[in-house]
């Protein structure tokens, strides 16, 4: 939010409702020094430790400088026009009804053929009633507890069990590794915190959509998942449908970690609002991904299917440190309009016999600019190491580019790697051979997308493969042309 | 049923087709014979409705519609089927599925309803016994990895479930060992009937030995020149083309 923004809403809500002194208390002014950290860490609640937890992410922060290295172009941010926190918005600020809202996005929602009613949360407006899934998650709250996983925020985490945060926050990607993933810790607003106890497999796949509070936790989000020995947890992140937000910088952790013969599965469809025809308002989605699988045959995997987002930069990984353990990254990017993704991974094998897989398929349509970018490390004491890299692009007109940069950094010679790659194009043979059979252009180009994406779309639980493949077809209608 | 008059086109500045005129009636085979270069492929392509053909002149008219004025998926819809010379592979694209979502786009746009998945598969065993074919094809990708023979017999299922009613079949016989040429010969034959017209286009008379023609026509220089019966193709296997040629300059 803009400063100027923020002095509109003052101004316009003292007017019309004349309660100025509540929005005063609510919101933080933009910018960012050591009190407005200190101040976030107060309006939260926050135990002392957590206040130094953040203010040491805040100094090193300053001695950053923002990364440069990935193939994205926008204007610098100014980091001081941000207002670094702001309490839920109350109903009187929230657009009014769905007339309020880009017809675009409505006819999205139409086509996904989701509820009114949710399309009104999803878009941002008051919603009187809160439907269904209110007694839906209570109803699996119920049962998760039973069975002993504790899934909540990580602001009330930071309460109720500080001693596994102090344990476990910031032990996969650390403050200092890099300038995002500093900023998120000095700031975080919140997220969601997962706890799978010892030999617990979870009764259920887990879902931010079933966690009510979890909407609107903004710009910052912070994700722990701690998955016990010989656990299992499988993780849904995000929603098909696209998601509108007031503020354009998102800047987001998240850490899995997996100890002896857990497995945690962490599937994410992104779907942000990429911004209007020429790009404009469209999300900054600047993440930091990581899982560690800290114990012996562990195993982490990452499924990702990415539409959304003005700009994304987001490399989920995988540290194999445990002897024997398995990293998985299954991934589809769309870029198109004039969407920009540096997308990919990291593989870093440490351990004995740890074995990973990528399978990237990169779709770029229209203006859209895309680059893979992946890292495969082999350390010294990594013997019998293996990855198998597969890394596709499909292109979609001739105004599109897709990059590949694949990194590969081998210090055992027992190393066993393979990489393949292709690039293509949908064809206009192709093309006229499937509308010769009677599709229409739309249903050709989202039936060769969706054969090209197979591989991915396998690795995602069932119902939302279904809606990752509609989401695809929607996204590139009136991509050819 | 299909009445071509006067066709002419273009292919960037050259004009390949120079007045092109034929008259299919219902049921019949009509063979389309000719010299490299004849202009027979862009014939069946300005027919399925293929891009970077520019039509200049004459009318193309199929069961009362301006063929010309449909996209190709519409004249789909209506009952044209190309049976292409080079079938396109589609990596990751489960056969079965194409075939489904081709027919059921089909039968949406004439009102009918669509089939589930079990009727779709009773109808795919029916049309492979017609057709004596096994189902090792289906499981595949869209032509990927297909062989010549199979890629070919892969169009004739197709048109076999499609049920055409007018079949354009794109030197089908192009690139077909003998045994491969018999079979895709069988299918064809098992799926005449007297609703379904045949446009086979062909270079070599080798293929009219298996599917009887009514009618056979002579491309030369983007037209028709010489019509007659299922002995023409057999004048023109033993004395080649040259001689129609000459004649046509005499004349």
């Amino acid at each position: 939010m803009t400063s100027t923004q923020a002095v509109d809403d003052i101004v316009r809500s003292e007017y019309e409702h004349g309660f100025v002194t509540e929005i005063e208390s609510d919101t933080l002014p933009p910018g960012l020094d050591e009190e407005v950290v200190r101040a976030i860490s107060a309006r939260k609640g926050e135990p002392e430790f957590m206040t130094e937890w953040r203010l040491k992410a805040y100094r090193h922060w300053l001695t950053m400088a923002t990364p440069h290295w990935a193939s994205v172009h926008y204007p610098p941010i100014d980091f001081q026009s941000i207002s670094y926190f702001s309490a839920p918005k109350r109903p009187e600020d929230m657009p009014k009804s769905l007339d309020e809202i880009d017809p675009a996005l409505l006819e999205t929602y139409e086509k996904l053929g989701i509820p009114i009613e949710e399309q009104k949360a999803l878009a941002g407006i008051a919603v009187d009633a809160v439907f269904d899934s209110v007694s839906v998650a209570t109803t699996f709250r119920a049962a998760l507890a039973d069975a002993g996983v504790i899934f909540c925020s990580i602001s009330e985490a930071v309460h109720e069990h500080p001693e596994l945060i102090k344990q476990y926050l910031g032990s996969v990607v650390p403050h200092t590794d890099n300038y995002y993933a500093g900023l998120n810790a000095a700031v975080f607003s919140d997220g969601t915190f997962v706890y799978v106890p010892k030999g617990v497999r979870c009764p259920m796949e887990l879902s931010t959509y079933f966690r009510i509070n979890a909407r609107n936790t903004g710009q910052f989000e912070r994700t722990l998942i701690i998955a016990e020995a010989g656990s299992y947890v499988s993780y849904l992140e995000g929603c098909t449908a696209p998601q509108r937000d007031e503020n354009q910088l998102h800047a987001a952790v998240v850490e899995l970690i997996a100890m002896d013969d857990a497995e945690i599965k962490y599937s994410t469809v992104q779907n942000w609002y990429p911004g209007d025809a020429q790009g404009r308002g469209g999300i900054y989605n600047f993440v930091t991904k990581r899982g560690e699988c800290r114990g012996a045959r562990s195993k982490i995997s990452w499924t990702q299917v990415e539409t959304g987002s003005a700009i994304t930069w987001k490399y989920p990984s995988c540290i194999l440190r445990g002897d024997d353990s398995i990293g998985e990254f299954y991934s589809v990017a769309v870029t198109k309009g004039r969407q920009q993704a540096d997308t990919g991974t990291k593989m870093i094998h440490l351990g004995r016999n740890t074995s990973s897989t990528i399978v990237s398929k990169g779709i770029s349509a229209g203006e859209g600019q895309q680059t893979y970018r992946g890292l495969v490390r082999i350390s010294q004491r990594a013997e019998g190491a293996r990855n198998h890299t597969q890394c596709d692009s499909l292109l979609i007109g001739d105004r599109c580019s897709a990059n590949t940069f694949p990194y590969i950094e081998v210090k055992h010679p027992s190393a066993n790697l393979e990489h393949e790659a292709t690039t293509s194009k949908i064809s206009d043979d192709q093309l006229f051979y499937c509308r010769s059979r009677g599709l229409t252009e739309e249903d050709a180009v989202s039936m060769i997308v969706n054969g090209f994406c197979k591989e991915v779309f396998n690795e995602l639980p069932m119902e939302f493969a279904v809606e990752a493949q509609k989401l695809l077809s929607i996204s590139l209608e009136g991509a050819v042309g | 049923m299909l009445s071509v008059k006067g066709l002419r086109a273009n292919v960037g500045e050259n004009e390949i087709l120079t007045g092109l005129d034929l008259e299919v009636g219902p049921g019949e085979i009509h063979a389309i014979m000719g010299p490299n270069g004849s202009g027979k492929s862009t014939f069946s392509h300005v027919l399925s409705g293929r891009e970077g053909y520019e039509v200049t002149a004459g009318s193309v008219t199929f069961e009362g519609q301006d063929l010309l004025a449909l996209e190709p998926e519409e004249r789909a819809h209506l009952g044209v089927f190309l049976a292409f010379q080079y079938p396109v592979e589609l990596p990751g694209v489960n056969n079965t599925y194409f075939l489904k979502a081709a027919l059921n786009s089909i039968r949406k746009a004439r009102g009918e309803s669509e089939l589930d998945a079990v009727s779709f598969l009773r109808l795919i065993k029916e049309k492979l016994k017609i057709l004596h074919l096994n189902d090792s094809l289906l499981k595949r990708a869209v032509n990927a990895g297909f062989s010549g023979g199979e890629k070919k017999r892969n169009e004739i299922f197709q048109m076999a479930l499609l049920e055409p009613k007018l079949a354009i079949l794109d030197e089908t016989d192009s690139g077909l060992d003998i045994d491969a040429l018999r079979v895709v010969a069988d299918g064809v034959n098992a799926l005449r009937s007297p609703e379904r017209s045949m446009i086979v286009v062909t270079h070599y008379q080798r293929l009219l030995d298996y599917i009887e023609p009514d009618r056979v026509h002579v491309l030369a220089k983007g037209r028709i020149i010489r019509s007659g019966g299922k002995e023409l193709a057999l004048e023109l296997e033993e004395k080649g083309y040259g001689w129609i040629l000459e004649q046509e300059q005499a004349a």
